[in-house]
């Protein structure tokens, strides 16, 4: 089929196009230039006749490959969508018309920026496949859960519910995890007044009742590996047998463990039983089972109970405390308080707080707490004193003064720590270091891990912040950088028991997305749908592993022979493996070193005397390319000297484009990416920041060109920079203004 | 056909008592409107809002009832009506204490029978502020219409205060920036000042008198900012602020140094004389600081 | 009164929250308070106080009894309601910050020198008497309260303001001698010591 290639372009004369354009011109370029063997224009393409048209020569004339000259690639989506075919867009409305002036002297530099976006939409088809699915899919669609906590249960139910098979492994001998352990717990139903039945063993009962879920206790993972739709999982048993099984997609619902009390010893902690952290007061609340609760030491009934909160936690200046707040403590206080004030309004609380958090419902809890007598004294604990008596001494916020109290009971909020398994990159790293750090992170390597992955990069999810397993809290939640795999629960942040509910629901959506896209050899997610796939040539490979160790979701292992071996499945189509490749072996059948580097080259450098200066700009599809599309949809200007290529992610630039962009003659190249670091917003996690390391080191190959380092940018762009970006191509042109034209125009 | 009231004036719009003239142009607009305003019988002070710290609470609430108990006995169905914030407000939260409390409401009875009162409390009449009348009774394009003299080219700020804003407000407007009196003066051909940041900022009240210097400080920013904003006049709804901003402007003068003379009127007297009164029935001659452009309005 | 407020320090002994919830005006709502301040910075005379309202919550929770009922605070407040509207708890803190010096007051502990506090009290005799203000009456009190010299000064300070308010017939001095008030004074007066009576026995405040 690939040597079937029939090109067609069409040039659309809506929009104002007609008017502000010569079409006939850019048609004779399509057709010259562009070695189109179909060319043609319409008044409307976008219409239902002008769709009916390409429709029609796709069909009966035989087009294989279609560069629609038209608008942005982000407009009229579903009308250009035609299935095995391969597109290409020259953005003709919003890259030319709208950020060019209506000006007799703007005309002639607009006609040549709509030549080039014809002449590189040719040049990007003509180096185009018509992508197919992978032929590796697997179309194992059983769902696997890690953890038989409320949110483990919650997603096998879900699972289960949308008809999905469930495999659910628990490590200890009972399902329930911590809300098993709870007497009661924070209300999820009207009025939220009061603490209601946790509801976990109904849960159980439905859990195990359920003919779609099969649950084993007393197990773990011992291996993990394959990719969406064939997983392949041993589960090692109490008994010591191990079993195999084959699944579609994992759901991490590991949980948390409580912070070690043990390191608040100037809390009390240790120091007198009556000091206790806030899973033990469930358990003396579960003793009492609505009576007086009745301190460890003595059995006496508790008369005043002082609650700590923020103990060990949001503490940035300790390492051995937490950095965060774990959420649900400030509810849970406020919970276990009305234990005490439900069976005795007479028993006095305090609940001695930083600041109270209370999300979900919680503020109409918090109302109910007051109401029924709980104190709440905002100020910081400075230590417990225990001498017979337990005397919590603090300074008191609001009144501004160091003072005590004394309780029967003291009771620590203590916080979330993730069960995420191993810090695959705390272990990864320091080998090379000194010997001393070694141990540590063997050490840490050895215990815990929950999924034991055979992936390259290492045996669990990577860590986001603080050890919890998740990709981007806010932007992609449940998607990990391991595709077919998602977090929920506290394992992925910490929650509380709704939360938790709440995001077992959303990880089991994701699962069940991965599997059906799986079925299709399609991409699971950010790149929904996508038929592409990274596939290199062996024969070209030096097996240098910048693949394997730069792809930021470990989707390539190495085989045998120490060639990368690519788990289709896993891959998100980024393009990080492309843009690392320095033999350029890598490619997808839509997206290739070849198709973008064709465009650059297709574009029409104008020789030093005309002084049209011209200047790339690779924009990354996801914030920077939308961000300039807005600057033409509120015709904001910028200069026509520049070109736009947009590209999957900055980690799929290749160092090759720049030195092919300079050698052609272009005056400087922009590179448009996401926001990198901890607060990143890459869709790839790791793109931009991998593409801006490999720019920093281009400074050498442009000092072989004698060429200055400004003429190569790498730029964070946010979506919303709409203002920001034709500033930035402006200055760029003013910049090669003041240095000079590039000598490498021929 | 006349709308009729069951009217409480309080002791401030007393012959010769520090709101006369307030009382005398309000005579006049509602002989305009042909407002019937039926005296409450023997009415007594409401205990205004220094009242509670000798009074407490069910003294207090008792003044307030017997008022209410002697309007129902005497102008039977017929809604409240005060002039006076104060007034007002003391009478509107006993009203709403009392449906709230059985306890309290047969206390008060207990109370009230020492007086020989009685009340039959169903809470069907209203508690309402002269304002409230105008605005939901009459509405705006109803107040304009027997508009003879429009109040042109002044620019008026409406100082709105406290006790007729909160805490209960008047026609559900913003607390923070109410806006019937910008209205009002709008409908009465004025140009109102809208911009005015000082328009609910408390005049101190009842602590002019106890914490003088306190207050003068509130006084003086309410009349600044009305400069400020280019205003020639400021008027008001309450009693209280008008003695307040009004008299304390010669004291505020020698103090800081500054040079006020801003009149301070009711709007009642902007309708009165809008809709054709003169001067005295206007009650201008009550204004300390002559509101000279009303009174040249008046006299054509 | 201070018997009254022995017996009260004997009742509540450790608890004055509940002493406020019992026997404070609307002090029910004490406990509701969230400690977010915007009664503080919504307060006209907020820097006058020395402890403002979400202050004097935080103390009655913390039994500072004694520092709240002797304090000055609540009398500077000047009835304008802005914390009220504003409060996203919706307190009614004019109320309770009447209701703690109306109650300090009676235990006859509050500061015996505020002038509010006098004020008030002057203002109340004035208008129970007759059963209406008699506004000279009550403003010669009030710059007398202090004695006769303080009287003078405050009143030649005050003489033309007075004058003013003469020249516009907004002041009668024929009130001095002749203000007539309402015709059933008796009534009123048996009203209001029976209301103080049946306050009293609720409270458990000696009279």
């Amino acid at each position: 089929m690939a040597d079937e290639k029939k090109l067609a372009a069409y040039i659309c004369k809506g929009c104002g196009l007609g008017d502000r354009l010569d079409t006939p011109q850019l048609m004779t370029i399509a057709e010259r230039e562009g070695k189109c063997q179909v060319v043609k224009e319409h008044d409307f393409l976008c219409s239902a006749e002008g769709v009916a048209m390409i429709r029609a020569d796709i069909e009966s004339d035989g087009v294989t490959h279609v560069a629609i000259c038209a608008c942005s690639r982000r407009a009229k989506v579903e009308a250009f969508n035609f299935n095995n075919v391969a597109v290409s867009r020259g953005n003709l409305r919003e890259g030319v018309i709208w950020s060019q002036p209506d000006t007799e002297e703007r005309r002639e530099v607009t006609q040549e920026m709509a030549d080039d976006y014809v002449r590189m939409a040719c040049a990007e088809i003509k180096a185009m496949r018509v992508p197919e699915p992978n032929p590796n899919h697997g179309s194992n669609k059983r769902i696997l859960i890690v953890g038989g906590g409320i949110s483990g249960m919650t997603a096998a139910l879900e699972s289960a519910k949308a008809g999905y098979e469930v495999l659910l492994v628990e490590k200890t001998g009972v399902l329930g995890g911590w809300a098993a352990k709870l007497y009661k717990r924070v209300p999820d139903v009207e009025p939220f007044d009061g603490p209601v039945d946790t509801g976990i063993d109904a849960l159980i009962d439905v859990v195990n009742g359920n003919s779609k879920i099969s649950v084993h206790l007393n197990s773990t993972l011992s291996r993990t590996s394959g990719a969406p739709g064939q997983f392949s999982v041993d589960i090692s048993q109490e008994s010591g047998a191990t079993i195999t099984e084959n699944i579609g997609a994992i759901i991490q619902a590991s949980g948390s463990e409580v912070f070690d009390a043990t390191k608040l010893d100037n809390l009390g902690y240790g120091k007198s039983p009556d000091v206790i952290d806030q899973v033990q007061l469930e358990e003396l609340a579960k003793a009492a089972n609505g009576g007086a609760i009745k301190r460890p030491s003595d059995g006496k009934e508790v008369t005043s109970v002082a609650f700590v909160q923020c103990a060990g936690q949001r503490n940035p200046f300790d390492d051995n405390m937490l950095d965060y707040c774990s959420g649900h403590c400030c509810n849970t206080a406020m919970k276990q308080a009305m234990y005490f004030k439900d069976a005795n309004p007479e028993v006095d609380t305090n609940i001695l707080y930083h600041d109270l958090r209370t999300p979900g419902n919680g503020e109409d809890f918090y109302r109910s707490a007051q109401q029924k007598g709980v104190t709440f004294t905002k100020g910081f604990v400075k230590d417990v004193v225990v001498n017979g008596s337990l005397n919590v001494n603090f300074k008191d916020a609001i009144l501004d003064e160091v003072t005590s109290m004394e309780a029967d009971l003291v009771v620590l909020a203590t916080g979330q720590v993730p069960n995420s398994g191993v810090d695959i990159e705390a272990a990864a790293a320091p080998v090379e270091d000194e010997k001393g750090d070694e141990q540590t992170v063997a050490a840490k390597e050895e215990g815990v891990s929950v999924l034991n992955l055979t992936y390259r990069q290492g045996k669990d999810l990577p860590h986001l912040s603080h050890g919890f397993a998740d990709s981007h809290f806010i932007c992609f939640p449940y998607e990990s950088r391991r595709t077919g795999i998602y977090p929920c629960g506290p394992v992925r942040r910490p929650m509380d028991i709704s939360q938790a509910i709440e995001d077992a629901t959303g990880a089991a959506l994701k699962a069940i997305q991965a599997v059906e896209n799986a079925e299709l050899g399609r991409a699971a997610h950010p790149r929904s749908g996508d038929l592409s796939f990274p596939s290199f040539r062996k024969e070209g490979c030096t097996q240098c592993k910048r693949c394997t160790v730069e792809c930021p979701f470990g989707a390539i292992d190495e085989d045998e022979e120490r060639y990368p071996q690519f788990n289709e499945g896993r891959c998100r189509r980024c393009g990080t493996c492309m843009g690392a490749c320095p033999v350029r072996v890598i490619s997808f059948d839509n997206y290739s070193v070849e198709t973008v580097g064709s465009q650059l080259k297709a574009v029409d450098v104008p020789d030093e005397f005309e002084e049209k200066p011209r200047v790339l700009v690779l924009a990354c599809e996801n914030d920077a390319y939308p961000a300039l599309d807005m600057a033409g949809m509120n015709r904001r200007e910028y200069s026509a000297f520049v070109r736009v290529i947009p590209v999957r992610c900055l980690g799929s630039v290749n160092t090759i484009w720049v030195s092919d962009a300079m050698n052609s003659g272009y005056d400087a190249v922009l590179l448009m990416g996401c926001k990198r670091g901890d607060e990143y917003q890459c869709h790839f996690v790791k793109g931009s920041e991998i593409a801006h390391t490999r720019m920093s080191k281009i400074g050498d190959t442009l000092e072989q060109l004698n060429l200055e380092a400004e003429r190569v940018q790498t730029f964070e762009i946010a979506i919303t920079d709409v203002d920001r970006v034709p500033q930035l191509i402006d200055e760029a042109v003013k910049m090669v203004d003041e240095i000079g034209m590039s000598p490498f125009k021929f | 056909m006349a709308k009729e009231y069951s009217f409480y004036p309080g002791c401030s719009s007393e012959r010769k008592a520090s709101a006369v003239n307030y009382m005398t142009s309000v005579e006049s607009m509602c002989k305009t409107l042909d407002v019937k305003l039926n005296e409450i019988p023997d009415w007594n002070c409401c205990g205004a809002s220094i009242g509670y710290a000798e009074g407490g609470e069910l003294p207090r609430h008792s003044l307030n009832a017997r008022n209410i108990a002697l309007s129902e006995k005497n102008n039977p169905g017929q809604d409240i009506v005060a002039t006076c914030a104060a007034c007002w407000l003391g009478t509107k939260e006993t009203h709403e204490r009392l449906s709230k409390s059985d306890q309290l409401l047969a206390d008060t009875k207990e109370a009230l029978k020492e007086a020989g009162l009685d009340m039959d409390y169903k809470g069907e009449v209203n508690i309402r502020h002269m304002v409230e009348v105008l605005i939901e009774d009459f509405g705006y394009d109803e107040l304009g219409k027997p508009v003879k003299k429009p109040l042109e080219g002044i620019k008026i700020a409406g100082y709105v205060g406290c006790q007729t804003n909160r805490p209960f407000g008047v026609d559900g407007e913003s607390f923070e920036n109410p806006k019937y009196l910008d209205k009002l003066v709008e409908t009465m051909g004025a140009e109102p000042v809208e911009k005015y940041d000082q328009k609910v900022t408390c005049c101190g009240g009842a602590l002019a008198f106890s914490e003088p210097e306190k207050s003068q400080n509130q006084i003086k920013k309410i009349i600044e900012s009305a400069y400020d904003h280019g205003a020639e006049m400021i008027v008001t709804p309450c009693p209280v602020c008008q003695l307040n901003v009004e008299v304390y402007q010669g004291m505020i003068n020698k103090k800081y140094g500054t040079k006020f003379k801003m009149p301070v009127t009711y709007y009642s007297q902007l309708m009165a004389v809008a809709y054709g009164h003169n001067a005295k029935e206007s009650g201008l001659d009550g204004n300390i600081v002559r509101a000279t452009q009303l009174e040249e309005i008046a006299c054509k | 009164m201070s018997n009254s407020n022995a017996a009260m320090v004997e009742k509540y002994r450790n608890n004055f929250l509940k002493e406020v919830e019992a026997n404070v005006e609307e002090g029910d709502w004490v406990k509701m308070c969230m400690q977010c301040g915007v009664c503080a910075g919504s307060c006209p005379l907020g820097n006058a106080w020395d402890h403002p309202p979400q202050e004097i919550f935080m103390m009655i929770r913390a039994g500072k009894r004694e520092d709240v009922l002797t304090s000055d605070s609540m009398w500077m407040c000047t009835s304008c309601y802005n914390c009220i509207v504003r409060c996203p708890r919706e307190l009614p803190i004019t109320h309770i910050m009447h209701g703690l010096a109306n109650y300090a007051h009676r235990l006859g502990i509050a500061p015996k020198m505020n002038p509010t506090r006098r004020f008030a009290k002057i203002f109340w005799d004035n208008v129970t008497k007759t059963g209406r203000a008699n506004e000279l009456k009550l403003s010669i009190s009030l710059y007398f309260m202090d004695g006769i010299v303080a009287g003078i000064k405050q009143g030649l300070e005050m003489l033309p303001m007075g004058l003013d308010m003469l020249k516009t017939k907004r002041l009668d001095p024929m009130c001095l001698i002749s203000h007539t008030g309402i015709k059933d004074t008796k009534g009123l007066h048996a009203m209001l010591k029976k209301a103080r009576e049946i306050e009293d026995k609720r409270k458990g405040l000696a009279s």
